[in-house]
Formats: structure tokens, C-alpha cells, sequence
């Protein structure tokens, strides 16, 4: 029922994100001489909780579902493609909010099915690491992935990413935002952390710092800094001292792993690889091992659609597979290392 | 000191430490210096160092007694976080690892474990094998517990670094070392590995 995929130079992949707050649609092109790619328009909505609260799943969906006609339309108009002239779709397929991966899915599939273009479920967090690697160049990076859904040190070996190090409880969004609610900042609070942060008088107050080998984890400190609150302490210093514990803690994990693996190359991706102490603090860490770190640029560090449209896009032109509508899944809890990258060796 | 300076080698850097091969009363002996973190807040800093060093003496020797073999040691100086200890001229296990070495490795744990001794470090980097014996290093996370949670969290670091650095050996020698656990210790394995599959399903979306 699909299309034959015609033979040319390049390729027009569409990539719908819908994994947790942002609903994204991207275009991008793909060089199949020279294998990379061009992100061609990018549409993007984001779904602000109320200050003080979390995540709704639910209210999560409902706002993917309201602006998504939008947001498709205008990515489609910015990248002036009419649909026929699509190669593949492709959709973030998990790990995610269920409601929320739902209205992507369903979106792709109407697509896919109206247009008869062949369609691809993606794996947002490979999405993360593959696209970072495309805009940052990097060959063979140890990664960090943290975001509001991740805590990981990735490296490639045989066929899959492999996980070198996570988090044990709480990933390093959840440890801000949920502190940054707690204080009453509207999520994701990360920004306005690292903005007290800076602007306090950097006087360090005391937090567990837990790491587990290659693990961290961060409940421990979370509630240590609840009670801080509680007791009076000043706000700005605490959230100073937070970046400091909880950023100190995953900078050493990545050296572990650096030096356990050898790498020379260090990539951070994800929301909170935008956090620029946070950076500093591996470039320190990078430079003892003889590594270099990458940052993958702040406009594709939180979700966006391109990071599904470039691993799909890469996907298909390894190995032309693609899923039957009745066969297209979400999985909530899709881990990364059971994801095959036949594109890599 | 200056004499002695020429005969210091940096052998690795670790993430940690540096580790440097010297001369000790006519042997050779291995400094483990835990370096200043420029990236680390220096309150923090200092007292991880102390902390960690003070901890790595007191097990390394401490660990003996229950038949695991570790290097000898020789100095300590927890406001310098430097270490001064046999040095075991064999093979990292990391390079060599083997089902029977995993096994082996599992019947360490297990002892450790029921002494209620809990690694916290428990890499393939962390093991030495010289003529046939297995050396266990870097206690530096090591702490006392007799919680299942925390025995847990030492298996599953273990497994994690079979998972990701030895994934071609993964499924036998994970096999191996739990077999190796099993047969040494006196605790409910079950309900260990229960407990590490619950601990690998936090931290990620369910
Ligand atoms: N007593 C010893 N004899 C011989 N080699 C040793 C000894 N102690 C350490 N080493 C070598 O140095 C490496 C690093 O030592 P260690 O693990 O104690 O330091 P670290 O900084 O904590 O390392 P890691 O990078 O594993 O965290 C070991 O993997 C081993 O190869």
C-alpha cells in the first residue's frame, strides 16, 4: 500500500513530537549522497502547567490536540511541501505520557494512511542523542541525556546505545521542577534555577551528594532541600547549592564513565544540557580526560520535532522498513537499549 | 624528596584519583592521591575527598578478615585524600573478563554482603587478577548496611556495567556471577533480584 520510494538525491521526512509538554511538527531533508540532513521548518507549542503544579497527562493532551491542525499547517506552509511530496512520516512512539503520545500517533497515522506514505515510529530519546550528533558533528560521543524524562550516560557498542550510568530514582528535570513548584515557579522551572542561582551570593548550603558508581540519585536530596525551605533558608543560595550538588554528582558520573570507556568526545542533550554551569562543569571534567564537549545547540536542546523527522529519516534509508497502520504502537516505557541503530557501527 | 620525585610514575588518571607508582621503603607501592575537583564546589569537594579516603583505608583492610583479598596498606592522609597501598602487578579485569572470573566476582559480593559490607563501586576496572588471585580495589564508596535496597544497588550497578561495557559477554557472565553469588551467601537471592528489577524501572517513564 505504500508508495515505492522514488530514487533521488533526497529525501522529505515529516516528524511529529507529542512525547510530554511540547507538541512539535519538523520537515527535514536528507542528503542521501552526502548522508546529512536540513531542518527545512520546525512548529512548535508548548503546554504551560500553572504555577505551582505539574504535568497534567490529560490537560497535556488536550493542548497537543487543540493546536496541532496550527502547528502542522504552519510547518507544512513555512516549508512550502505540499504533503504529496513527503517521503515518509514519522512519530515519536515513546517513552512518554500515554495521552500525550496518543494524539501524535493518531495524527502520523491519518497522515500516513490518507497520503500513503510509508510511516515510522521513532524512540524520542535516541531522537535526542541522534539529532545532537547531527548538528554538533560529533563521531563517537560518551553522551548525557537529561532532560525532565532522562538521566543517562550513553555510549555506542554493538548495534545499540548502551546505558553506562542513570539516574536510581528521580531524573534531574523532575529534581528542579518539582523543587521549582515547591517555590512556586510554573514548570519547567529549570531556567528560573539556574537565574536564582547565578544571582545569588554563592554561598554554598550543605545537600546530599549521592552517587552509586555509575548511578546517581537525587529523592534524597530533593527532600533535604524541601526542609531547607521550610527552615528559612534563603531561596537564591538554595537553589544555588542545588545546581552545585546535583550538577557536581552527574559531572562526576560522566568522568567515570569517560574514564572507563576512553571516549574523546563528551555530547550533552536534552532540556537541561542548556544550563550553562551545568556545562561548565563537564567542560572542567572533559578537559582532565583529555575530551572534548559538545553542547547540542540550544534551540534543538528541549523536545522538538526534528530530533523524531532525523532519526526516522536515518532509520528508513538503513533498511527501507516501515509499520502497517494496524501495527503502529506507543510504548510508555520504550527503553533506548532496545532500540537497533542499523545506521551506526 | 626531590630523588624521590624522579621515580614517581602517573600510571592512570582515574576519574577520581590519580594513581601513581613510587618507591616505598624498597618496594614499589602505589599512591592513589583523590585530586582537588575544580569543578566542584570546594566545601563539597574537601569533604568528599576526606570522606572517601578515610572510608577506602578503613575497608581495604577491614574487608581481609573475611577472606577478600585486597592490597596491603600502607599509609593514609585523609587532608591530603592520599592513599598509599601494595601495588598488584596483574591484569585489570576489565581487559580479561571471563564467566569464571564473573563467577568468582559474584562469590566476593556475596561474602561482602553477608558481612554487611556494601562495595558501591562494583565496575570490572575495580578487580585485579594476579597468579590466580583476585584483587578487590577502590572502596571509596564503600559503606555498612544490612538493607536489601542497598545490596541491590550493588548488583544491579554490576549488571549495568556487564549491560554496557562487556555486552558480548553479558547474558553468561551475568549468569556466572549470580550463580557465584548464590552458591556463597546465606541471603535470599530472589529477593534480592526482585528488588533490583523494582530499582530498574525508577527513574524512567512507567
Ligand atoms: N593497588 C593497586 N595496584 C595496581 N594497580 C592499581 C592499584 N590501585 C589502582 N590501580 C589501577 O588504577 C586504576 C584506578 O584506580 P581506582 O579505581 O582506585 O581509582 P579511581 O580514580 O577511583 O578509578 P575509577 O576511574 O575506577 O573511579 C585501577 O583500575 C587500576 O588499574
Amino acid at each position: 500500500m505504500n508508495e515505492v520510494t522514488k530514487i533521488s538525491e533526497t529525501m522529505f521526512g515529516l516528524g511529529i513530537e507529542s512525547t510530554a509538554h511540547t507538541f512539535s511538527c519538523s520537515i527535514m531533508e536528507y542528503d542521501i549522497v552526502k548522508r546529512n540532513g536540513k531542518i527545512i521548518s520546525e512548529e512548535r507549542s508548548i503546554y504551560k502547567a500553572p504555577s505551582g503544579s505539574g504535568i497534567h497527562p490529560r490537560e497535556a493532551s488536550r493542548h497537543h490536540m487543540d493546536k496541532s491542525p496550527e502547528i502542522l499547517k504552519q510547518c507544512l506552509k513555512s516549508a512550502n511541501l505540499l504533503p504529496t511530496k513527503l517521503d515518509i512520516i514519522s512519530y515519536s512512539a515513546g517513552p512518554g505520557l500515554g495521552p500525550c503520545l496518543r494524539v501524535g500517533a493518531v495524527i502520523a497515522r491519518a497522515l500516513s494512511s490518507f497520503y500513503c506514505k510509508p510511516l515510522i515510529p521513532v524512540n524520542h530519546a535516541l531522537g535526542h542523542v541522534e539529532l545532537g550528533m547531527m548538528l554538533t558533528g560529533c563521531n563517537d560521543p560518551l553522551v548525557l541525556l537529561v532532560s525532565g524524562g532522562h538521566t543517562m550516560i550513553l555510549a555506542f557498542a554493538n548495534k545499540r546505545w548502551r546505558v553506562f550510568g542513570e539516574t536510581l530514582d528521580l531524573t534531574i528535570g523532575q529534581l528542579l521542577d518539582q523543587f521549582g513548584r515547591y517555590i512556586s515557579l510554573s514548570s519547567p522551572c529549570g531556567n528560573k534555577i539556574e537565574e536564582f542561582a547565578t544571582n545569588s551570593s554563592h554561598d554554598y548550603i550543605p545537600l546530599p551528594y549521592i552517587v552509586k558508581g555509575n548511578d546517581v540519585s537525587f529523592s534524597g536530596l530533593l527532600t533535604a532541600a524541601k526542609s531547607n525551605i521550610k527552615k528559612g533558608c534563603d531561596i537564591q543560595n538554595l537553589c544555588f547549592s542545588i545546581q552545585e550538588t546535583s550538577f557536581a554528582m552527574l559531572t562526576e558520573v560522566v568522568e567515570r564513565a569517560l574514564s572507563f570507556t576512553q571516549k574523546k568526545e563528551v555530547l550533552i542533550v536534552g532540556g537541561v544540557s542548556a544550563n550553562t554551569r551545568l556545562q561548565d562543569m563537564l567542560t572542567q571534567a572533559a578537559e582532565r580526560q583529555d575530551a572534548k564537549l559538545y553542547s547540542c545547540p540550544l534551540n534543538y536542546s528541549g523536545d522538538n520535532g526534528s530530533q523524531i523527522a532525523w532519526t526516522a529519516l536515518c532509520d528508513y534509508q538503513s533498511n527501507h522498513r516501515n509499520i502497517e497502520i494496524e501495527n503502529s504502537f506507543i510504548n510508555q516505557s520504550w527503553r533506548l537499549d532496545s532500540v537497533d541503530v542499523n545506521w551506526r557501527f | 624528596m626531590g630523588i624521590l620525585l624522579l621515580q614517581v610514575k602517573l600510571i592512570k588518571k582515574g576519574a577520581e584519583a590519580d594513581i601513581y607508582l613510587i618507591p616505598w621503603h624498597g618496594k614499589d607501592a602505589i599512591s592513589k592521591i583523590r585530586k582537588v575537583k575544580s569543578y566542584r564546589n570546594r566545601y563539597l569537594d574537601d569533604n568528599i575527598r576526606k570522606k572517601r579516603t578515610i572510608h577506602e583505608a578503613n575497608m581495604l583492610s577491614n574487608v581481609k578478615k573475611f577472606g577478600i583479598t585486597t592490597p596491603f596498606l600502607y599509609f593514609m592522609d585523609p587532608v591530603q585524600a592520599e592513599i598509599i597501598m601494595e601495588y598488584i602487578q596483574g591484569t585489570n579485569v576489565k581487559d580479561v573478563l571471563s564467566d569464571s572470573i564473573a563467577f568468582k566476582i559474584g562469590r566476593y559480593v556475596a561474602i561482602l554482603h553477608d558481612n554487611n559490607v556494601i562495595h558501591g563501586d562494583l565496575t570490572t576496572s575495580n578487580f585485579i587478577i594476579k597468579d590466580n588471585s583476585l584483587f578487590l580495589i577502590d572502596f571509596g564508596l564503600s559503606f555498612f548496611s544490612e538493607r536489601i535496597e542497598d545490596k541491590a544497588v550493588d548488583l544491579r550497578l554490576f549488571k549495568e556495567v556487564l549491560s554496557s561495557a562487556h555486552i558480548d559477554l553479558f547474558k553468561e557472565a551475568y549468569e556466572s556471577f549470580i550463580t557465584g553469588y548464590s552458591s556463597s551467601t546465606k541471603n535470599n537471592i530472589n529477593k534480592i533480584l526482585r528488588v533490583v528489577g523494582e530499582i530498574e524501572k525508577r527513574g524512567r517513564y512507567s
